[in-house]
């Protein structure tokens, strides 16, 4: 091919950033590049208007980062990682400061929406004020399950007004004003009687119409329109007034609620908003000895849990690796796939039928025991019982990985260390402990740590087979005797009443314990590997 | 393996383990080895006995756990043994939409693995073959990136994707002016949609992947796209065209792995998927047993057995790359 289009090297080595330009090419970046950034623009707007900061800077920030990336030469390495940088930008990086946003907050059921987003909740609601007009109403409803309302009343005049009210659009006037509504109208068929009383429940707290213009259901027979705005928000005090009442409910910025003046919290409107409280979900975690004291337990558990599993499933790892490791057992590889299967089946389904085996009633273990040894084991009713049960099943469903890796490592041992130790008379489990477990543990020894990350945050293990039961007694928040720090944290956001700001204070614990061990690995493991040549 | 000792034996003469072995004397030897079959056919039994437990109770026409007996009771015809399997795959659609739940883990776990594997290789490939200012920074990055699984992260996850999810309503009631555009599609990605699963999965599987292909693209020599260089190719055709080819039966295998784990993941799916039309298989599979364990037993069985077997297939074949350090820190999910 011609030279001329040959690139020169780049002053910092490896090859120059350049590829060929078309003006198909040119425009077709551009028009993207656009359009891209006309979409993060209205993204960044609305999320904005809506009180969301974090994820209108991080669109915003993506959305300038792709623009720069494409637009400056010198950054020609990046625009191949770019969709790789916004993913984890917006869903990897964000969600950890999200998280540590989040646990300064109140966020959580009563406190869910941003100031702007409740006040908006609230200028919504409706009332019927003194002076609306008062109608008999009838109710249709379509095929797509929309209501809309029949409005009928007598004039002072002597006429009729008939008005129909879909539950989106304009109320409009029927025209010649029958006296019956007909059976179906405009693609709404009438609900008879019974249909009537059934439709009643969904619809007597619905407001028919716009919002200017609306109507609702007063009682069994009327109707009323049009309807007044309950809520208004006045932004010079700062405070929500109900226009039916005329009590006036201040914003509370530190606990995020509208409360009349010098009234309690337990008069205030529902729900409240989100506000950043400090560090107070971290004081509460403190300070209230019934918070503290769970979490405490649930803390030595995780340990505990950890450790123990990765304890078990290493030694029953090395030692079936060791006992297939002998030339002699005929079928060896068969054996071998077999005792991996557990390791293959999807973790939900190994851990399910383990549960159903060890159901309390009906499980098949259960009652094999009780066949042999006459005790019904109360599997996920006793504290002890249940955690035996849990290192049991991840013995089974951890084990065969740890044989594998095991025998890799067993192979790549050089023989002729156990030839020099036969010569000085090393004895089989001199030479086991001297020889095989310290060089077995310089190439597995950085897994046994990712192993125990891995099973610090188990959470499938755990809320699949005891859901944490049997449950502490006595405690605020839910907890129990198997829960481990993430399944905690799971019932804490997910659970009757979620409390995000609290689970992530938590989170944030296991954030730090995690980038504690993992660094202490990253050391590690250099130093092991130092072990290893020196060997 | 036993190549190995066969050829150490030859060369040397004796390792410790066939001098110990002569010793022993041959009498010895068939105990050895004896009392190693009986322990692993043990290992063997306690592997596989849930299995069997699944398979029997998915054949057996019962259908409960209280039933649960290792040996199904006499089966008279075929049809009864399959009682379950009609029952979850034809029968009881309207309750259990066992189809649908199929069909959305192969989309979720295609599509993302798909989607990983050309992003990362494109990340991978930079990595690989430039060299540029921050490169040291952001493969250090990565590296760190991977330390949180994305589950940690997950009520923060949860609550982002509800917040894209409002935006459906937000940008209208604020840009009215821009209501020609129907903004539902911005539901795709939200809260109780597989494409927000989609994209939670891809993200938590950028960093390792990344970091797995820049080693796979490392080890082609950069002899060839020098070549290719000076023969006017451009940076894209030397990626896709000679680099990519050249490692895809590696990216392959990675792609296989990384689909069976997005298949098996149930935590996030879980907490994302709400609507059971929307729920992936493990969260099917869960839902249905975790109402009434004892009734639809059978029928999980039956659908622990249909999903099972293929994916225990496919890891028995990938048994070695797995050890092969193909997976390292790919952790179960």
């Amino acid at each position: 091919m011609a030279a001329a289009n040959k690139q020169a090297r780049s002053p910092v080595g490896g090859l120059a950033f350049s590829d060929t330009r078309t003006l198909i090419s040119i425009v077709l970046k551009y028009a993207g590049l656009a359009l891209f950034s006309a979409m993060g623009l209205i993204f960044v707007y609305a999320l904005l208007r809506d009180d969301n900061l974090g994820l209108a800077v991080i669109f915003g920030v993506i959305t300038i980062g792709i623009n720069v990336i494409f637009l400056v030469p010198g950054l020609y390495p990046l625009r191949w990682m770019a969709p790789g940088l916004a993913l984890v930008t917006l869903l990897v990086i964000y969600p950890i400061f999200y998280t540590v946003v989040t646990a300064t907050t109140n966020y959580g059921d009563g406190h869910r929406l941003t100031k702007q987003q409740t006040i908006r909740l609230f200028e919504r609601q409706t009332f019927v004020p003194e002076d609306a007009r008062l109608y008999t109403w009838d109710v249709y409803q379509n095929e797509g399950g929309d209501y809309g309302l029949w409005l009928a009343r007598d004039l002072e005049d002597g006429s009729r007004e008939v008005l129909f009210a879909p539950t989106d659009g304009d109320i409009f006037e029927v025209e010649d004003a029958p006296e019956e509504p007909p059976e179906s109208f405009e693609g709404f068929t009438l609900l008879d009687r019974a249909g009537r009383a059934q439709a009643l429940v969904s619809i007597q707290n619905m407001t028919f119409g716009n919002p200017e213009d609306g109507a609702a259901i007063v009682n069994r027979t009327q109707a009323a329109r049009p309807l007044g705005q309950r809520f208004v928000y006045d932004s010079e005090q700062d405070a929500i007034i109900n226009q039916e009442t005329g009590v006036t409910f201040f914003a509370d910025n530190n606990e995020g609620v509208f409360v009349p003046r010098g009234q309690s919290q337990t008069q205030a409107l529902q729900p409240g908003f989100r506000v950043n409280v400090g560090l107070e979900n971290f004081q509460r975690l403190v300070e209230d000895a019934r918070l503290l004291q769970p979490l405490i337990g649930v803390f030595v558990w995780t340990v505990a849990f950890a450790a123990l599993s990765v304890l078990t499933t290493f030694t029953m790892g090395l030692f079936m690796a060791i006992i297939l490791d002998d030339p002699r057992i005929p079928l060896r590889k068969i054996w071998r796939s077999l005792i991996f299967v557990p390791y293959a089946i999807p973790g939900v389904i190994g851990i399910l039928v383990w549960r159903a085996m060890l159901n309390q009633n009906l499980g098949l273990i259960t009652n094999f025991v009780d066949d042999v040894a006459g005790v019904r084991i109360n599997w996920f009713t006793e504290a002890d019982w249940a955690r035996f049960a849990i290192l049991l099943v991840n013995l089974w469903l951890g084990y065969p990985y740890m044989m594998l890796i095991n025998s890799g490592a067993l192979q790549a041992i050089p023989s002729e260390i156990y030839e020099a130790a036969a010569v000085d008379g090393a004895r089989p489990w001199q030479r086991f402990a001297n020889i095989t477990l310290p060089l077995l543990l310089v190439t597995v020894g950085p897994l046994l740590i990712a192993s125990f990350v891995f099973n610090f945050n188990n959470y499938l293990l755990i809320e699949v087979l005891t859901e944490g039961n049997p449950p502490m007694a006595g405690t605020p928040t839910p907890v129990g005797h198997t829960d481990i720090l993430i399944t905690y944290t799971y019932s804490l956001a997910f659970g009757d009443r979620a409390d995000y700001g609290y689970a992530s204070a938590i989170t944030i614990i296991i954030f730090a314990i995690v980038l504690v061990i993992t660094l202490l690995q990253f050391r590690f493991t250099r130093q092991w590997e130092e072990v290893g040549e020196n060997v | 393996m036993s190549n190995q000792h066969r050829t150490t034996r030859e060369v040397t003469g004796t390792t410790t383990r066939e001098e110990s072995r002569a010793v022993m004397g041959r009498r010895e030897a068939i105990v050895g080895v004896t009392v190693r079959m009986l322990i692993i056919l043990t290992a063997v039994a306690f592997a596989l006995f849930p299995v069997l437990f699944i398979a029997s109770s998915a054949f057996n026409p019962a259908g409960t756990l209280s039933t649960g007996n290792l040996v199904p009771p006499g089966v008279e015809s075929l049809d009864e043994l399959v009682t379950n399997f009609r029952a979850l795959l034809v029968d009881d659609l309207a309750l259990y939409p066992f189809w649908n739940w199929i069909l959305n883990s192969f989309i979720v776990a295609s599509i993302s693995t798909s989607l990983v594997v050309l992003i990362t290789a494109l990340s991978a490939y930079a990595f690989s073959r430039f060299r540029f200012r921050g490169r040291r920074s952001l493969l250090l990055a990565v590296l760190l990136i991977q330390v949180f699984p994305n589950l940690l992260a997950m009520v923060a996850l949860f609550l982002i994707l509800l917040e894209i999810g409002q935006l459906v309503e937000t940008i209208p009631a604020v840009l009215p002016f821009l209501d020609f555009i129907n903004w539902n599609w911005l539901n795709i990605f939200s809260l109780n949609s597989l494409g927000g699963l989609i994209l939670v999965y891809m993200a938590g599987a950028m960093g390792i992947n990344t970091w797995l292909m820049k080693g796979f693209f490392d080890s082609v020599p950069r002899d060839i796209d020098e070549s290719a260089t000076v023969d006017g190719a451009t940076n894209w055709q030397i990626f896709w065209m000679l680099i990519f080819p050249l490692v895809r039966p590696i990216l392959a295998v990675v792609g296989v792995l990384a689909f069976v784990g997005t298949f098996n993941e149930f935590v996030l799916a879980r907490i994302i998927l709400r609507d059971k039309e929307n729920w992936t298989l493990m969260v099917g599979l869960y839902n249905f047993i975790s109402a009434d364990f004892n009734r639809d037993w059978g029928k999980f069985a039956a659908g622990a057995l249909v999903s099972s077997v293929p994916v225990i297939a496919l890891y028995l074949s990938l048994q070695d790359q797995i050890v092969g350090g193909l997976t390292q820190g790919a952790v179960k999910g």
